[in-house]
């Protein structure tokens, strides 16, 4: 390794609106280094990476990069041309790719290689070609239409447009989430192959397996903060666990409410499964909060989805208090008595442009079955319960803050009173203000009677708040834990490391 | 954007069989052909008959220009519906210009191409700098033409020189010079969207702007050029006209050319919302709307069947190339239909 | 204060400035011509205005939703001439063909909205397929020029009205349908209906998982628009009889009309009330125009540069930053968990 590292960050922070989310993180990667960046869904990888690849910016702190002949130099990147620029490319889960181009026009795309002015196809050809060449890669022409191809293989296409362009930092977010195992090994091979080359390779993952495989060092954070930076070697995987959920942040979880008891089982679900999710096995009684803990990308979403009849279950059977039901659409859900608050607010949950008042009214505008002028009556005392902080209810969504808005969606769906409420990151995004009201409701609604089931990547939400933990993990149930888990436990079969068998009795 | 298309063919290399949407649009020309000349065959006539192919070529060279540019515009996913106003007012200013006049020809053709091109630079420049839908944009100009036009001329005005009229009437053998010529500025045209870096870079903005901006691609000139190509397009068809009806003819603009030329180019297989397509298929598309054309001439069907039959094709091939799109699947399948891990 | 500067946000607000031009253009038109207001020539502005009125609150209804209906010209000539050759003067006949033109108007509209929800196909390639099928099809049928002629019970809607009033002379039948057909329109906006076309066209992915049927009342919005078209294809034959032209461009006036009224293309934002203000400012100009003496046919020029300068305005209001949220969020002190 060379004396100066290629990319040292120093004290980076930054907040969203107020709520930080990385304090003063140091991170530097050498040389031809394979660098994993690990943590919990929320501990501020991907917000650390998007300010190296110029997405975001810091707040505050330094970050010199040492690439080419310029030697060290301080940069602070504003647009993702300037990162791609100096040398850092990124690989995102959401690919920067035309589907309409081909393998070669992508990788050349805004830099196509020229011949008296006019666009060089043969060369554009023959250096795409030479770059997958190089990388290993024998079984992809450069000619293919990009949309045609599988997912390893337009992930491939980013890697080579990131080499072609000359990086000396290939970032890869969570490049193994959405790739069957055989091409996880495709992968290895490229990484090891720009390792061979002297690129470096930020590696941002928590499949624990994957870290240990490929990478030379180890970045830990947790909660915005770094924990620990570690050669491979000196750490076992029970320390990696360890160290991501080491220190616990007080939290403070409302108490279950006085006369909260579990009921008669209202979801109930027997071995569902779609193309997604497989074997699920799954009871919410009335008042219970039920946990679904897992990786991205283990199941839980598709889970939520599948209940409410966006992607509904093929196989296995669904009773909804007590009744079978083929949940075939959303409308069924409904009307069946299920809610569901979608992860994406702004994309699934709410009509921005709309006012408070008409999005808390959409679900029962939309359903004959649940509509009632008892229920619309009911709304502004709902939304008032809420705490909800807006200049009136004519007031557009898309003004409000985060919290608020979340208030307005859970607002729409306890209009319709239903029996059974999927709540897929409820929290995601929002100041602590209202998360904490958010909790309580949760808790009230458990009181009141309903099904509640709970899906949150913050490991301390769903410990902190249900009575059973469901862990998932690559589409199947891993292992069920009581509430109040430790995270070490949760993450073990998360991560794959304990099966079910081995679970503790 | 992720995970986009169900994966046919692991190497990347698409299955034979597959055929493109260029090769079927010209398959349905064939086809075309041969039904149509079926159908006057049965009649009694023959549509391969040197008048009747003379038709038909004629038929393609005006739509054909402004259906050429009409593609840069929506492939890039905008859109120009003021292209009929433009040829006529092209139409005027180069019968205006020449007055009679053989030697003012180069000057006219200058002088039509800069006007065509000013107002496509203003369509663009509405669509990206003011940030008007480009249906608004260029429906907006398009009416302000036609108000001057009303205003301007009461009839037809100018005169075409002799020569420049051989422009329009002029045959080689069966073909006549403006089909010659659009066929000419549609290689021109393909050559432009493969070659150049405008021109291919027309495909990334119409695909995905924020990839194209992403990759470097300064996405406003982009549209901007393709908007003014269009428009001289519009421009070139303007000079076609003056050809043709010896004067310039404020009038043009109530055949809705602007229509013909969408229906050209989403028939050709370009995709609406932008980023696929091209010129080839374009140009096929304009031969199937002459053809058919032609044969309900020679057969006297009614001219206005013509119109009906255009609107149930136009809606039939959008809806045959709706479903040909690609099923973009937000997430990859893990488990088979039995369960299996894939 | 507040309500001042509340004032100052609604008219700056798209769809509250198409109101301020409306009344500038009157008070242009008053200027050039005082007796404008007197009963008689605004109730026949109004009649006049009544069509295109009704026109754009049926399009606002596909706008709202996130589509275009490109076909309601073609259908409001198709319906003139579909009076007059099935009426041919017989006034028996009046009622039984205004019912079958209803049935026309909604089954245009059905093929509308079920080649655009079901087949995917754009509205705009839809209704401009039907633009040219109409248009072809009417021409078609009647050998190229209109024939017949239209009853005289056909023509009181478009042409009469309570007579004799005080003061206004004339209550025409126009207006008075004009006033029914928006104020149900305002009600049908208020009703379910309206608030899920609303959201279908904000955010179709946020009303389809609120159990709301896009596809079933974005069709439904076409229907609409093919009514809409009857009605003004109704009035218009009775104002001005039946030719061959009626109808050519209307479309393109109404959508102009409708966007004069802030209503977007795309979809989610604008109110109906606004739309068919749009329609009135478009009229209320053209009156400006003729008093002004200036040619009609300078008309589209000025419609045109409204369009563009009316949206670009829109694009840019949008264009500016969210104002802050009412009341700060809590503040964040502690660690986010």
């Amino acid at each position: 390794m060379s004396e100066t590292p290629l990319l040292s960050m120093r004290g980076i922070g930054k907040s969203f609106l107020g709520v930080p989310v990385l304090h003063g993180v140091d991170l530097t990667i050498e040389q031809g280094e394979v660098h994993a960046l690990v943590g919990e869904n929320g501990a501020g990888k991907s917000t650390l990476m998007k300010i190296l690849a110029g997405v975001h910016s810091a707040d505050a702190g330094t970050v010199e990069l040492n690439t080419g002949e310029s030697g060290g130099r301080m940069v602070s990147f504003t647009h993702p041309l300037q990162a791609q620029h100096a040398g850092v490319a990124s690989v995102f889960q959401e690919f920067n790719l035309l589907p309409e181009l081909s393998v070669a026009e992508n990788v050349h795309l805004g830099r196509e290689p020229r011949r008296r002015g006019l666009i060089d196809r043969r060369a554009m050809a023959e250096r795409t070609a030479e770059v997958l060449a190089d990388l290993g890669v024998e079984d992809l022409a450069p000619t293919a239409k990009v949309g045609s191809l599988s997912v390893a293989h337009q992930q491939i296409t980013e890697i080579a447009k990131a080499v072609s362009q000359g990086a000396d930092l290939i970032c890869m977010d969570e490049p193994t989430a959405a790739l069957a195992d055989a091409e996880v090994e495709l992968l290895y091979r490229l990484v090891r192959r720009l390792k061979e080359r002297g690129v470096s390779v930020l590696y941002v993952s928590h499949r624990l397996k994957e870290i240990f495989d490929l990478c030379d060092r180890i970045t830990v954070l947790k909660d915005g903060r770094l924990v620990q930076c570690a050669d491979t070697a000196d750490i076992t995987p029970d320390d990696l666990v360890t160290a991501m959920v080491g220190r616990r942040i007080e939290a403070v979880f409302p108490e279950r409410l006085e006369g909260t008891a579990a009921g008669e089982v209202r979801l109930e679900v027997r071995g569902g499964g779609n193309a997604w999710v497989d074997g699920i096995d799954l009871d919410v009684r009335a008042g219970e909060i039920v946990g679904l803990a897992g990786l991205q990308g283990s199941g839980r979403t598709e889970i939520a989805e599948a209940v409410f009849g966006i992607a509904p279950f093929t196989r296995g059977t669904v009773k909804v208090d007590g009744k079978p039901i083929r949940i075939t659409r959303p409308r069924k859900a409904i009307g069946a008595g299920i809610a569901l608050v979608t992860e994406d607010r702004k994309a699934q949950g709410l009509a921005l442009r709309q006012s408070v008042r008409a999005n808390a009214r959409m679900v029962l505008d939309a359903n004959a079955r649940v509509h009632s002028r008892k229920r619309l009556n009911r709304i502004p005392g709902l939304l008032s319960s809420l705490d909800l902080v807006a200049r009136g209810e004519d007031q557009e969504v898309r003004y409000l803050s985060g919290g608020n808005q979340q208030k307005v969606v859970v607002a729409k769906w306890l209009a319709a009173e239903p029996g059974v409420i999927v709540l897929d990151e409820p929290t995601r995004g929002i100041d602590v203000g209202a998360k904490h009201k958010l909790y309580s409701v949760i808790r009230e609604l458990a009181a009141e009677g309903l099904a509640v089931l709970l899906i949150a990547s913050e490991l301390i939400e769903v410990i902190g708040l249900a009575d059973r933990i469901v862990v998932l993990h690559d589409g199947r149930i891993a292992g069920e834990l009581p509430g109040g888990a430790t995270e070490q436990d949760v993450m073990a079969y998360a991560t794959g490391r304990r099966a079910e068998e081995s679970r503790p009795a | 954007m992720t995970l986009l298309a169900p994966e046919r063919d692991r190497a990347g290399r698409r299955p034979a069989r597959r055929l493109s949407t260029t090769a079927l649009i010209y398959l349905a020309l064939v086809g075309v052909l041969a039904l149509g000349g079926a159908a006057v065959a049965l009649d009694g006539g023959n549509l391969f008959a040197t008048a009747n192919l003379v038709d038909m070529l004629t038929r393609t060279s005006l739509t054909g220009f402004l259906a050429i540019g009409m593609t840069f515009v929506i492939l890039c996913r905008s859109l120009d519906l003021s292209v009929g106003y433009v040829a006529a007012l092209s139409s005027l200013v180069a019968a205006t210009t020449m007055d009679g006049q053989p030697g003012n020809i180069p000057v006219a053709i200058g002088l039509v191409l800069l006007v065509s091109g000013l107002i496509g630079a203003a369509n663009g420049a509405f669509v990206t700098v003011l940030g008007v839908n480009p249906f608004i944009a260029t429906l907006g100009t398009g009416l302000i033409l036609k108000g001057y036009l009303d205003t301007q001329y009461k009839g037809p005005a100018g005169d075409v020189p002799a020569v420049f009229q051989q422009f329009g009437y002029t045959r080689i053998a069966f073909i006549p010079v403006s089909t010659v010529v659009m066929l000419v500025l549609a290689a021109a045209a393909v050559w432009f969207l493969r070659s150049t870096r405008t021109g291919h870079h027309m495909y990334a903005v119409g695909g995905d702007v924020d990839v194209a901006r992403m990759s470097g691609i300064r996405t406003k000139g982009v549209l901007l050029a393709a908007h003014v190509l269009c428009a001289m397009f519009a421009g070139v068809a303007g000079l076609l006209l003056a050809a043709r009806f010896g004067t310039g003819s404020a009038e043009a603009y109530t055949n809705l050319y602007e229509l013909d030329a969408i229906a050209a180019v989403v028939l050709g297989g370009t995709l609406l919302l932008g980023g696929r397509g091209g010129v080839a298929g374009t140009v096929a598309g304009v031969a199937i709307l002459a053809v058919l054309d032609t044969v309900f001439n020679v057969m006297q069907v009614d001219p206005f069947a013509k119109d009906v039959l255009r609107g149930a094709v136009i809606i039939t091939a959008v809806a045959l190339y709706a479903r040909r799109q690609l099923d973009r699947t937000a997430r990859r399948p893990r488990f088979t239909l039995e369960g299996r891990l894939r | 204060m507040t309500r001042f500067r509340d004032l100052i946000a609604k008219a700056a607000n798209p769809t509250g400035t198409v109101f301020i031009l409306l009344a500038l253009i009157l008070v242009g038109v008053f200027a050039m011509n005082p007796g404008f207001f007197e009963g008689p020539s605004l109730m026949a502005f109004l009649k006049q205005a009544a069509p295109l009125v009704i026109l754009a609150a049926g399009q606002y209804f596909v706008i709202v939703s996130g589509n275009f209906d490109l076909s309601v010209g073609a259908l409001v000539g198709a319906q003139v001439v579909i009076a007059a050759r099935l009426i041919d003067g017989e006034e028996s006949r009046t009622l039984p063909v205004i019912l079958a033109m209803i049935a026309f108007g909604v089954a245009v509209g059905l093929v509308n909205g079920l080649i655009t929800t079901v087949l995917k196909v754009q509205s705009f390639i839809t209704t401009l397929g039907m633009l040219l099928v109409l248009y072809g099809a009417i021409r078609l049928w009647t050998g190229g020029a209109p024939t017949g002629s239209l009853s005289e019970a056909f023509r009181q809607a478009g042409r009469f009205g309570i007579e004799d009033v005080p003061v206004l002379g004339q209550v025409p039948w126009a207006l008075l349908i004009m006033i029914g057909l928006g104020a149900g329109a305002i009600a049908l906006m208020r009703s379910r209906f309206g608030r899920v076309l609303m959201a279908s066209g904000d955010n179709e992915r946020a009303a389809a998982l609120s159990g709301a049927r896009v596809d079933a009342a974005r069709t439904a919005a076409f229907v609409l628009s093919g009514l809409s078209a009857t009605v003004a294809g109704i009035l218009i034959g009775g104002y001005a009889g039946v030719s061959a032209q009626v109808g050519d461009g209307l479309e393109f006036t109404v959508i102009t009309a409708v966007v004069l009224g802030g209503v977007v293309l795309g979809g989610g934002r604008g109110t109906v009330l606004a739309a068919m203000a749009g329609a009135l400012t478009i009229e209320a100009l053209f009156t400006l125009f003729n008093q002004m003496a200036l040619p009609a046919t300078l008309r589209p020029t000025v419609q045109g540069a409204i369009l563009i300068a009316a949206v670009a305005y829109a694009a840019r209001q949008r264009a500016r930053p969210a104002p802050a949220p009412a009341t700060p969020t809590a503040t964040a002190t502690a660690t986010p968990s």
